[in-house]
């Protein structure tokens, strides 16, 4: 059984659809990147699965609980961090805590409770009211709030927003401790390196559709191979090599130039062509194809 | 703790933790009307026999106070919470619609009833009261309470901005309380006026609220009482319908 499973989700805002039958299966333990542009319908998607909205056909079930039917069973089974920095003006970090335990029926989870304000360094402001903490608290206690209750699937929207690098570090050490763990962990962020380091698994979307669906290093390999960036001190680039040019009008410039390679192997046989051809090389730099490359790609190409 | 009791719980500690403004503010208000009427009026009016006017207001301004605060409780509750957004957090937890209900309701309940309470202790003073029959003091006020509690909940859900809370309040709450026999009796009203005072709602509530306190009223208790439970069931099936079908609620602004 999928932790999360979307069955063909459809929503339309009057005659703009956001999304546009979205079907999507993720497993038990995964930790799945859902990536787009902004307006992709990623937080509409999102909004359905944790039932802030509702989708105009289609259905989601969350380990098997329908999210609409049988919301109860399906809500206690995820946690969801909100892009939005909201809080309740009203009570302190540990009053929040223990309030949304008790929202899930908990009673005395206070041991849990001090293990997620360690872990997420809010210890010292347990009891310091919401208000008064900086952005980036607030955003910690965002994330405390969802695992309260730890849910098994875990939803993070854009938690890492302009957010700092320790708290991007703690929050990824954590997360990365709970999904070893077992915990399902969906992340959408605009980050595509952190997508890129942390997601076993990529869905993009776009325009409401998923225009991509594969496992991180599947996309990344989508991009044929790597490019070798070579910039002569003399010579010229021989004629030899001209099909291998990513940008031709590199060559009415001269000196610099950016050439197609798979991988290592065809590095070695450019050199001897340019030392045959009486080229010196000033510079040279091997640049891998990153998730950035695959996403610029796929967006364009489902334009 | 279930998670309605933490609601219920949650909606008590929000109001309770600025109680100068929730609960000590209506207080001094409802004083200085009874200050001011009272002293106007003590020698004018005689609503009825053998019951002086302050006698006969404190009731009314007790009521009135359970009301609004009622009412002020669950709306300003709700519309914070979706302005701020920090209704997602409950909106995200398991509660039933009838969970979510019960929670906003009951807190909106023992708001009205303390600042009722607290009204009637600096009140009370003022005026020669009986209390010829307590229980219906008790279950007019309880009904009264959750009525408008109630009423806030809609008000609450349906507003998208202050506001249109606002009008909801200055136009259709305020009017009906003070038009509801709080500070006369409609029988004093001339007959076009009483017959409108008869599809008021408020009106049997603090009829009936009186009727405790002095065995004399405009209306059989029973009658009042019959009219006020029946107004609760409609408005709550209203409510839980509202919450049930996630209308502004879960709609997304997105």
């Amino acid at each position: 059984m999928a932790a999360l499973q979307i069955n063909n989700v459809e929503k339309h805002y009057q005659s703009l659809k956001a999304l546009g039958g979205v079907s999507l299966s993720i497993e038990e333990g995964e930790f799945f990147g859902l990536l787009g542009p902004n307006g992709a319908g990623k937080t509409t998607l999102i909004s359905i699965v944790a039932g802030l909205n509702r989708a105009d056909s289609g259905s989601v079930t969350i380990h098997g609980h329908d999210v609409v039917s049988d919301y109860r069973a399906a809500r206690s089974k995820l946690g969801v961090v909100p892009q939005e920095l909201v809080f309740d003006p009203f009570f302190t970090v540990r009053e929040t805590l223990r309030m949304q335990s008790g929202y899930f029926g908990l009673k005395n989870n206070d041991r849990w409770i001090d293990e997620i304000m360690d872990n997420l360094d809010l210890t010292n402001k347990a009891d310091t009211n919401m208000r008064a903490l900086s952005g980036g608290m607030k955003r910690r206690v965002l994330v405390a709030q969802a695992l309260v209750h730890k849910p098994p699937v875990i939803v993070l929207d854009e938690p890492t927003a302009g957010v700092d690098v320790e708290l991007r570090q703690t929050l990824w050490k954590f997360i990365g401790r709970l999904n070893r763990e077992g915990h399902t962990i969906v992340l959408t962020t605009h980050y595509l390196e952190e997508a890129q380091a942390l997601c076993n698994r990529i869905a993009m979307l776009k325009a409401g559709q998923v225009v991509a669906l594969d496992s991180t290093e599947a996309l990344i390999r989508r991009i044929s191979g790597s490019q070798l960036l070579v910039r002569l001190k003399q010579g010229a680039l021989p004629e030899s090599l001209h099909s291998l040019l990513t940008h031709p009008e590199e060559l009415l410039a001269g000196q610099k130039y950016t050439l197609r390679v798979t991988d290592y192997n065809d590095v070695e046989p450019i050199l001897a062509a340019l030392r045959a051809a009486g080229a010196v090389i000033d510079d040279m730099q091997l640049q891998q194809a990153d998730l950035e490359d695959v996403f610029i790609q796929i967006m364009e190409g489902a334009k | 703790m279930t998670g309605f009791q933490t609601l219920f719980y949650k909606e008590v500690l929000r109001f309770w933790k600025v109680a100068t403004q929730t609960v000590t503010a209506p207080v001094v208000t409802a004083m200085l009307y009874l200050l001011i009427f009272g002293h106007v009026l003590q020698d004018h009016v005689q609503v009825y026999p053998g019951v002086q006017y302050t006698g006969f207001l404190v009731p009314g301004l007790v009521m009135m106070s359970v009301l609004q605060n009622s009412f002020a409780n669950s709306s300003s509750s709700l519309i914070q919470s979706k302005i701020t957004g920090n209704l997602v957090f409950v909106l995200l937890t398991p509660l039933s619609h009838w969970e979510l209900f019960g929670g906003y309701v009951l807190a909106a309940v023992v708001r009205g009833l303390i600042v009722g309470a607290g009204v009637f202790v600096v009140t009370a003073w003022f005026g020669q009261l009986s209390f010829v029959a307590p229980w219906w003091i008790v279950i007019f006020a309880l009904l009264g309470a959750a009525i408008l509690g109630t009423m806030g909940l809609v008000a609450g859900i349906w507003a998208e901005k202050f506001d249109q809370l606002a009008a909801f309040q200055n136009f259709l709450i305020v009017p009906l309380t003070f038009l509801a026999g709080v500070f006369y009796s409609i029988h004093s009203l001339p007959p076009f006026w009483q017959a409108v005072s008869h599809f008021n709602p408020f009106f049997y509530m603090i009829d009936g609220f009186r009727y405790g306190f002095f065995g004399q009223s405009d209306i059989n208790p029973f009658v009042s009482l019959a009219i006020v439970a029946t107004f609760l069931i409609v408005l709550s099936a209203l409510a839980v319908r509202m919450l049930k079908s996630g209308y502004k609620l879960r709609s997304g602004a997105h």
